[in-house]
């Protein structure tokens, strides 16, 4: 019989060891470089846990996911039109501050995602504690604490992974609450969307994406119809 | 009383510490710096500056990250700790 198979897409900043983790955890031997902007095509690998196949995709490393290059564009194409099952957000444990502008901008796009605070070897002997429980209440999705480095803290990550796939974990889907103002005109162009594009796409997301002016999005999604056939 | 003194990032000198008060560019640009750090109320350093002065590297959320005057001239901060 076979293994049930399973997206697991990898994002996160520049230099926050998401390919560390990558390698770790599939055994590639993909290149590692300490330079920004290195993963420039989509690698793939697998890991087998308990009786299920995670295909692992390790997306280019990006401040955002506002297209302002082709790696972001990469990114946020695979996460809001490939939909993995799971997306890992990979933070860098000593800047968590810049880290979690993209952990939003993910949440925003999409539902079941974990958050993995990397480098947390770096970060504690830089004395910076880390308090997990208490993000992951603010969050709604788990948040876990590994050093892609030092293999640490990989059972629980998989186990988590294999309980959001199975639905034993439901996370919660994160809604930013912007200004009245925006949130009106959210509100006014939501459901338009929605009949358009139904739910492939987070309406809400796309909503805001437009108010936000961006056009290169409009022309992914008239692409992604086209080639779907469905529009 | 202390003054506090408003300049422009690309008219810091080396070694000064800025906290970001304004961002006076809109759009794309905006959103990048942004994404990069430059936010209100962040800290940034002057690392370096380009023998002509531009472009500028600045620390920013444990970063460097060199920025054009076109740029560097519409952010404005408070000067914390003057670097000279």
């Amino acid at each position: 019989m076979g293994n049930e198979y399973y997206r697991i897409a990898l994002v996160g900043n520049p230099n926050t060891g998401k390919s560390t983790l990558f390698n770790a955890l599939t055994g590639l031997r993909q290149h590692t470089g300490n330079w920004a902007g290195k993963t420039v095509s989509l690698a793939q690998g697998s890991v087998d846990f308990k009786n299920k196949t995670f295909q692992l995709i390790d997306l280019p490393g990006t401040y955002s996911l506002f297209s302002n290059s082709k790696d972001e564009e990469v990114a946020r194409n695979y996460i809001a039109f490939e939909k993995p099952d799971v997306t890992l957000v990979v933070l860098d444990a000593t800047s968590l501050e810049r880290n979690f502008n993209l952990a939003l901008q993910v949440m925003e796009m999409t539902t079941n995602v974990i958050i993995c605070i990397n480098l947390i070897d770096i970060a504690e002997k830089q004395g910076i504690e880390i308090h997990e429980k208490r993000l992951m209440n603010l969050m709604g999705v788990p948040v876990l604490k590994i050093s892609a480095r030092n293999k640490l803290g990989f059972p629980m990550l998989l186990d988590t992974i294999d309980r959001i796939v199975n639905g034993d974990i439901k996370c919660q889907s994160f809604q930013l609450k912007y200004p009245e103002e925006i949130e009106k005109k959210i509100l006014k162009i939501e459901q338009q969307i929605h009949e358009i594009i139904g739910d492939t796409v987070s309406a809400r997301w796309v909503a805001l994406r437009i108010l936000d002016g961006d056009e290169s999005l409009i022309n992914e999604i008239t692409k992604q119809f086209k080639l779907r056939g469905d529009y | 009383m202390t003054r506090t003194k408003i300049i422009k990032l690309v008219d810091g000198e080396k070694g000064d510490i800025i906290k970001i008060t304004a961002l006076l560019l809109d759009g794309v640009m905006r959103r990048r710096l942004l994404d990069l750090g430059f936010v209100n109320g962040a800290f940034v350093e002057v690392a370096q500056k380009s023998p002509l002065g531009d472009p500028i590297a600045f620390r920013v959320s444990r970063t460097t990250i060199a920025l054009r005057k076109e740029e560097s001239g519409k952010i404005e901060g408070e000067l914390i700790i003057n670097g000279e």
